[in-house]
């Protein structure tokens, strides 16, 4: 075996207490490291899977995102012209000629698209009126874009089809009707226009603001209930890969002009928390590591000091200071790396244990268990924080041990 | 006779508030094949002249030569080398590393200067160690050994890369009167038969007698051979 690895194991061995308390402080580390590490970014990734699922990838507004600039300012495009205080033009609303804008659209590759008209009504039943939004959809369209129909407690958006007058409302607002299916509400338009729609299929997502608040009839109605005929102001897409998403935002948004929104863009904020999570994780984690780094600086303090006897014999014999150095940044090192092993065999043991735990998900109604991530990236990363941690808390006392002069050990002893 | 080592005017100051002469103006010479005995009081220089005969500790004034090799002012890291090749070492305390046994302990130069394959380390070591009547003691630790024992697995240690000068520090400071001639006549076989350059430093009157000669310091200071003579009749009156 290697002279300096002999004598680092030596000295090691000779401590083994001490060591397999620093053993075990790298271990734990490493162990809740990877513990906290799976379960977070399992739960994040299952939490984007739910996301990129559950939202459009891409939704076409009938807005723009600049106003339109004013026929003053074109006319002094350099000029120092500014105006205020302008009414706005009163738009109407919707995309405009959204058939062949719908055909564009689909004719773009790797993407499915529905038309939506989206509006609001008020719902009248049994003495009592609710508010909710109304979204006139093409179910054949729609079940491409949407995971709705996973949803479904009765019928589906194909429900639709038969009976023209048919409604599909979710459970949370039947509950407040306490309506069933096959009721007949009366639908109150914001134009005045009142039609009575029978209840085809009820969906519960999970989500109450969703179940209490969103509607579903066929697009032609809610055209002429909205007294919008041939209008639609909401495009939704999905795409085959959902990270393209902005770029074909982009994309459409520059050749159809209205505002095009990502899935990225939409869930911006969720994105930022998500990001802020995993600095506090890895920050505690890390600071775990760190603790335990701590201890191996101890251990090899330690023995630096019990061993300057032993370094001074070693340098008196003729080894240089960067033996000696060596021999302790082997100590550290071995120190890392049994711990690490332990810590990854504690950590998987513990990340099965975790795998087994069941959750209740609002969205799933079947067994369901905590998101577990496997990748043995973050076990790399584990093990090479505490390795480079390791490393750096006996670097300190190993310097140290290679400046020891043997004669003032010499002359100290006799 | 081939000079082995030699000093021009060493002197050693400790630096401080108060700075401490430790070894003044010593003019030495030491040839191949010679036992030379260190003598004088306690606090008279003699360790603290060892340690800079080998290279341990660095002169403030004048100048060592090794085998014709000017030491002083080389570096650290070169005086290490010429430590491992050319010096062994014997401390009045043992210094053995504990968690070793004898003939790890003895096979530690040789592996660090590694011109021997790993059994030829080996087979080296335990030859030495049987040289000494160590051989039931080879895989023993120094803690299951006895101090004479411990001495003499010092010793080969200090002889394991063939060193042409062996330092002693009172090699049998601390051991009985027999165990300390062994350790003596050790040394001198060396210095008679293997035509190696000993120095030892010690008290023991009978143990100088074996030396070639006898040098004596007082206060840091070499003193003339006529008077270290007497004072050498002084101490083993005593
Ligand atoms: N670290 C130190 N600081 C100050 N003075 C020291 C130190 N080490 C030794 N000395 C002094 O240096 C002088 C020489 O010490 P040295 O150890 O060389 O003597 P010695 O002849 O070997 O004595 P002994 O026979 O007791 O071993 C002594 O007077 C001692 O007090
Ligand atoms: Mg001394």
């Amino acid at each position: 075996m290697n002279l300096a690895v002999s004598i680092a194991l030596s000295h090691l061995l000779s401590r083994r207490r001490q060591t397999l308390v620093s053993l075990a402080g790298i271990g734990l580390g490493v162990a809740f490291f990877l513990a906290v590490s799976a379960l977070m970014r399992g739960s994040e990734q299952d939490f984007m899977r739910r996301l990129v699922d559950n939202s459009a990838h891409i939704t076409v507004y009938d807005e723009f995102r600049l106003a339109k600039p004013q026929a003053a300012e074109l006319a002094a495009a350099h000029g120092a012209v500014e105006i205020h205080g302008v009414k706005p033009e009163t738009e109407v609303r919707g995309i405009r000629q959204y058939k062949q804008k719908l055909d564009f659209v689909s004719r773009l590759p790797g993407l499915r698209v529905a038309p939506v008209l989206l509006g609001q009504a008020i719902f009248t039943f049994a003495g009592k009126d609710l508010g909710a939004a109304i979204n006139g959809v093409e179910p054949d369209l729609m079940k491409n874009v949407s995971t709705i129909d996973q949803y479904f407690v009765s019928g589906s958006l194909a429900s639709l089809h038969s009976d023209p007058d048919g409604i599909i409302i979710g459970t949370g607002l039947a509950d407040k009707f306490r309506a069933k299916l096959g009721d007949k509400i009366s639908v109150t338009s914001p134009t005045g226009l009142v039609r009575v729609m029978k209840i085809v299929a009820l969906f519960r997502t999970g989500t109450a603001s969703y179940d209490e608040g969103q509607t579903f009839i066929i697009l032609k109605r809610a055209q002429t209930l909205l007294g919008r005929p041939n209008v639609a102001n909401r495009f939704i897409l999905k795409l085959d890969d959902p990270a393209r998403a902005p770029v074909v935002a982009g994309q459409i948004e520059r050749a159809l002009g209205y505002k095009s929104q990502s899935w990225q863009e939409a869930s911006e904020d969720i994105m930022n928390l998500v990001k802020i999570r995993n600095i506090i994780m890895y920050s505690v984690v890390a600071a775990t590591l760190i603790v335990a780094a701590f201890g191996i600086y101890n251990v090899i303090s330690t023995v630096v000091l019990e061993k300057t006897r032993d370094i001074a014999i070693l340098k008196s014999i003729g080894f240089h200071a960067r033996d000696i150095r060596l021999i302790f940044l082997i100590e550290g090192a071995v120190l890392g790396l049994v711990g690490s092993v332990l810590g990854t065999g504690l950590g998987l043991a513990l990340m099965a244990g975790l795998a087994r735990v069941e959750v209740k998900s609002p969205f799933i109604t079947t067994q369901a268990f905590l998101p577990i991530y496997w990748g043995w990236d973050q076990m790399a990363l584990a093990a090479g924080f505490a390795m480079g941690s390791a490393l750096i808390a006996a670097y300190l006392p190993a310097r140290k041990g290679g400046r020891v002069r043997p004669v003032d050990i010499l002359r100290g002893a006799a | 006779m081939s000079t082995v080592l030699r000093t021009e005017a060493l002197t050693r100051v400790l630096p401080g508030d108060v700075p401490t002469t430790l070894v003044e103006n010593i003019d030495l010479e030491i040839a191949r094949g010679e036992f030379v005995a260190i003598m004088g009081p306690s606090g008279s220089g003699k360790s603290s002249l060892l340690y800079l005969l080998g290279l341990l500790d660095m002169p403030s004034a004048g100048r060592v030569w090794l085998d014709d090799t000017l030491t002083t002012g080389l570096s650290e890291d070169h005086l290490a080398h010429i430590r491992l090749e050319r010096i062994g070492f014997v401390f009045q305390f043992h210094f053995l590393l504990e968690e070793f046994s004898a003939l790890d302990n003895v096979m530690l130069p040789m592996r660090k200067l590694a011109r021997l394959e790993e059994d030829e380390a080996r087979d080296k070591a335990s030859e030495l160690l049987r040289t000494f009547d160590l051989a039931e003691q080879m895989h023993k630790r120094p803690s299951q050994m006895s101090g004479g024992q411990r001495q003499r697995v010092a010793v080969a240690r200090a002889l394991a890369n063939d060193p042409q000068l062996i330092l002693a520090d009172e090699p049998s400071g601390s051991l009985d009167t027999h165990a300390s001639a062994n350790v003596r006549d050790i040394l001198h076989d060396l210095a008679r038969n293997q035509n190696r350059a000993v120095v030892a430093v010690t008290h023991d009157p009978t143990f100088a007698q074996a030396a070639d000669r006898r040098i004596f310091l007082v206060d840091g200071q070499l003193q003339p051979p006529e008077r270290a003579a007497t004072l050498f009749e002084v101490s083993v009156r005593r």
